[in-house]
């Protein structure tokens, strides 16, 4: 009896000092410091991460903490105003903004792309796709390898008779939304009978968790075709198809290539940078390309946080964008810079601009 | 002064025990409570065609919740009906045949199946399960059953056979564990009883089977518990489509995947609200696939006097 309860004394003083040193550890920062929580997308997280890292040390009072539950999550909760920023592959829909407390502003930080990798057993040459046959082989319309639409976008190399097998993203993905995104846009009966959205009702296929669910399966079945994350597609090395773009040359997805792709639709990106730019003109813009985006109000309410919250993006976009091209996304084109530059500066807390 | 038997620390204690219990209870009806408010707009919306319909199709704002509920339950019977028979192998080799210098390792190995994380089954399933499924299993099974309905199709190694599979794999080791423990209660003098009237090992064997039916039948209701609710690993494998098809070798979908697959991207009020009511649907069919097994084991086990209540 008395040696448990002599053991009992003893695990009670450890929990004791345990709970000491971690309310001293919380403590640790001492004042002064300010913290930032943002959510959202998961496409560009590798690169927040990055940043946050490196902006921890440029800054070292400020803590900044970023969750990849997905575009849609981000949205709801900058919504509910549970984070200080929130991100998203996608624009925010105008009835989305219209439900939210407060005016959004869409900050453009990198780009990325979708390709297009297949799992063909003889073909070593990258194989060329045009619209219409992306189109059809999503649509199941065209089934067989040796279709003479695919032959004739690659001649010269010989293709297998076996049955096309299609894979998707199951999980509902700003991957998703933008490759569907270009399909609505190429094709309109894929527009009318499928459209586009983070997880559209597929005619055909199957659906893989993730980019490395989708890999796997592609890696793993003779006969398929699947869409990846650019950056995931080079980091694996898989391989990865041309695509015909609107000016009607095959393009190699690539950093340069997705550039172009924005620089090209520059010109006609509205005044509140919300723009699709698949299917952009420019004779070296790949086809599938997108921007993705932090999500800020316009008007903060805490000045300190608004602040240090300007000041992020403001770097990100600067500093931060040379980071992009050794973790595969494509930085923004000057003329975009200059543009969030211009959204940065028109934060404001109480009226009061925070960017001086 | 609590309690009739004057001690306080039994009243205590009591008390203690009590609020666990009522918890858990609580526990259960608010999370029916909210998944039921938080579904109400898709419930209205769409009614009890929710459960018939094969729809769904985001974009478009239709949501049915069919093909989801036939891949759960099919998946789950898949899994069952290759787990049952291994697991009652198993413990009958652990309890009855092996010598303990065999069974204690084998058992102890058993049990470690269990405690792995289920996306390292998923990821085993896309690259070594599914491979080996296409080129061998399901081309032999398409040749020597393609005349059922259940063996045809495109083989891709992937779809709902391979998710009864993979679930076969993660349920054996509960079910296993659990039937061990129950035939290790069953009274030795049973045993001795048996083989005293001349029983051979296997009559003797099918007396213990007997005994322990009872707490059989819990250890496989776990499993189904476990195989109903799984989420990532057969994500991984099931192909994620929802369609409905007689052929196993065909992609399937179940509702826990759906609910993980599209639950992080979903925007707009109606589609949570639908995901929502498939969360709210796979209660109400665990709850009637376990009732439905309960009374099985009722029907079955009356009469006989079993040991070993384990579940």
């Amino acid at each position: 009896m008395s040696v448990s309860t002599r053991s009992f004394q003893l695990v009670a003083w450890i929990a004791v000092l345990i709970l000491g040193f971690v309310a001293l550890a919380c403590n640790g920062g001492g004042s002064g410091s300010v913290s930032l929580q943002g959510a959202g997308a998961s496409f560009p997280n590798p690169l927040y991460q990055k940043w946050l890292s490196e902006y921890g040390h440029h800054q070292p009072n400020v803590k900044i903490d970023y969750q990849s539950i997905g575009s849609g999550g981000g949205i709801k909760q900058l919504k509910e105003q549970t984070v200080d920023f929130g991100a998203s592959d996608a624009p925010m829909k105008d009835e989305d903004l219209k439900s939210a407390p407060g005016e959004i502003l869409h900050i453009p930080t990198v780009l990325g792309a979708v390709v297009i990798t297949y799992n063909l057993q003889g073909v070593t040459q990258p194989l060329r796709f045009s619209p219409e046959v992306i189109t059809d082989i999503f649509l199941g319309k065209i089934k067989k390898w040796n279709d003479p639409k695919i032959a004739a976008d690659n001649p010269g190399v010989t293709l297998p008779g076996g049955d096309i097998t299609v894979v998707h993203r199951s999980d509902s993905s700003g991957t998703s939304a933008v490759f569907t995104d270009y399909l609505s846009k190429v094709s309109p009966e894929w527009k009318e009978k499928v459209g586009a959205g983070t997880s559209p009702s597929w005619p055909i296929g199957l659906g893989g968790k993730g980019n490395e669910g989708v890999t796997g399966q592609v890696k793993n079945t003779p006969n398929t075709i699947g869409y990846v994350e650019l950056a995931y597609a080079v980091q694996n090395k898989l391989p990865v198809a041309q695509v015909k773009n609107s000016s009607g040359s095959y393009i190699t997805p690539s950093i340069d290539t997705v550039v172009a792709a924005a620089s090209a639709s520059a010109a006609n990106t509205p005044d509140d940078l919300r723009v699709s730019i698949t299917n952009a003109a420019g004779p070296q813009a790949y086809p599938i390309s997108s921007y993705t985006y932090i999500l800020v109000y316009k008007n903060q309410k805490d000045a300190v946080k608004g602040k240090v919250l300007v000041d992020f993006l403001w770097w990100g976009i600067h500093d931060g964008e040379g980071f992009a091209k050794a973790l595969q996304y494509a930085p923004l084109p000057d003329d975009i810079v200059k543009r969030a530059e211009g959204k940065i500066n028109s934060i404001t807390a109480n009226g009061a601009a925070l960017r001086k | 002064m609590l309690s009739p038997t004057g001690n306080t620390g039994d009243a205590v204690f009591r008390i203690l025990m009590l609020i666990a219990a009522l918890l858990m209870v609580a526990i259960v009806v608010a999370m029916v409570i909210a998944l039921a408010t938080d579904s109400m707009l898709s419930i209205r919306q769409f009614g009890f065609r929710f459960l018939t319909s094969q729809r769904w199709d985001p974009i478009k704002g239709e949501f049915g919740a069919l093909p989801f509920i036939y891949g759960t339950v099919a998946s789950s019977l898949i899994a069952l009906l290759i787990s049952v028979p291994f697991s009652l192998g198993i413990a009958v080799f652990l309890v009855e045949q092996a010598p303990r210098y065999i069974a204690r390792p084998v058992g102890f190995l058993v049990e470690l199946l269990a405690a792995i994380p289920s996306v390292v089954y998923g990821l085993w399933g896309i690259f070594v399960l599914a491979p080996f499924l296409r080129q061998y299993v399901e081309p032999a099974l398409a040749k020597w059953f393609g005349w059922l309905p259940f063996f045809r199709g495109s083989i891709t190694g992937i779809g709902l056979l391979t998710g009864g599979i993979i679930l076969a794999i993660m349920v054996t080791p509960i079910i296993s564990a659990v039937v061990r423990d129950v035939l290790a209660a069953v009274p030795g003098s049973q045993r001795e009883a048996a083989l005293a009237l001349g029983a051979t090992k296997w009559e003797m064997i099918r007396v213990v089977l007997v005994n322990g039916a009872p707490g059989i039948a819990g250890a496989v209701i776990l499993g189904l518990g476990r195989a109903l609710g799984e989420t990532m690993a057969v994500t991984m494998v099931i192909g994620n489509r929802p369609e409905i098809s007689l052929s196993l070798f065909e992609p399937s979908y179940t509702i826990a995947s759906a609910i993980a697959n599209e639950f992080t991207e979903a925007t707009g009020d109606l589609y949570v609200s639908a995901l929502v009511e498939l969360g709210l649907i796979l209660f109400l069919v665990t709850f009637i696939v376990n009732g439905i097994a309960r009374l099985l084991v009722w029907n079955v086990t009356r009469g006989t006097g079993g040991v070993g209540k384990a579940a």
